[in-house]
């Protein structure tokens, strides 16, 4: 589901929302669809890891931590050890330096913590232009 | 015309107590600028959202202290979800009510995870309250031509 790509201000990136929460799936959505991306949303890791699976790819995965079935640690692991070299950033809690941790090991390109706000999607969006160039 | 600029001061009003009093965050605000004419509902489709998660969240909460053997990681796993819903619409009081309660969980105090659980059921009481009202004179103003 890679968006076909247009030369430089009009290329539109895709990205894979995967959080159980109800809320943040709602509120992501709109503000990512506002930024120009093409967003898709799933409700935990194994949804995204069956999405790569059947030829689904995305330029960036926002990964929330908790997830019923499969967390976030998780399904980043798995995507990576199929191949997956999406951009990848871990969703974590303001004060749970841990969580950061693991995501990083697990082999995520970054983190933020939720909820996302314009500056940090402003400054996804500079690193997929630096990685997509 | 009166009734229009009253109206509007009410509600701007209203609106800045909620700021003031903590019950609000800039998050927030950052909600409503993503309400457009593509989204006219979106506020207040997120808050029901929040309101409908809420509600199970803390039946569970309930249910899951009332058992026999407690399970603190299932405990502090809903008031972590509870917690990022709460943020991420800026329910900045209940959010907070959440980050005491798994200081709670953490150290496997019953007691204490019960006062929290009552302190939350409170706070959010308090927050539905208080959107509920918000949505309400925003509606007047809008049946009054505002």
């Amino acid at each position: 589901m890679m968006s076909s790509s247009s030369s430089g201000s009009g290329k539109k990136f895709s990205v894979l929302v995967v959080d159980d929460d109800p809320v943040i799936q709602r509120i992501h959505r709109v503000f990512l669809d506002r930024f120009g991306f093409e967003t898709q949303v799933v409700g935990n890791g194994k949804e995204a890891v069956d999405l790569f699976c059947s030829g689904a790819s995305f330029h960036l995965v926002l990964m929330d931590w908790d997830m019923p079935i499969m967390d976030g640690p998780k399904a980043t692991r798995e995507l990576r050890r199929m191949g997956v070299r999406s951009m990848i950033v871990g969703m974590t809690s303001r004060d749970r330096d841990s969580e950061k941790q693991e995501f990083v090991r697990a082999g995520s390109d970054d983190c933020c913590s939720k909820p996302l706000t314009s500056n940090t999607v402003t400054s996804l969006l500079q690193q997929l232009h630096t990685k997509y160039h | 015309m009166d009734g229009v600029a009253q109206l509007k001061k009410r509600l701007a009003d209203y609106t800045t107590s909620l700021y003031d009093e903590g019950y609000l965050d800039d998050q927030f605000v950052q909600l409503q600028q993503l309400q457009d004419e593509s989204n006219p509902e979106f506020v207040v489709e997120v808050v029901s959202l929040f309101f409908q998660d809420s509600q199970r969240l803390l039946s569970e909460l309930a249910k899951a202290l009332e058992q026999q053997s407690v399970d603190f990681r299932k405990v502090d796993a809903y008031v972590h979800q509870l917690k990022g819903s709460s943020s991420s619409i800026g329910a900045q009081r209940v959010q907070r009510a959440c980050i005491s309660f798994r200081n709670y969980c953490d150290d496997q105090n019953i007691e204490g995870c019960l006062k929290c659980l009552q302190q939350l059921k409170n706070e959010y009481s308090l927050m539905k309250n208080k959107l509920e009202t918000l949505f309400k004179l925003e509606q007047q103003l809008l049946e009054a031509g505002g």
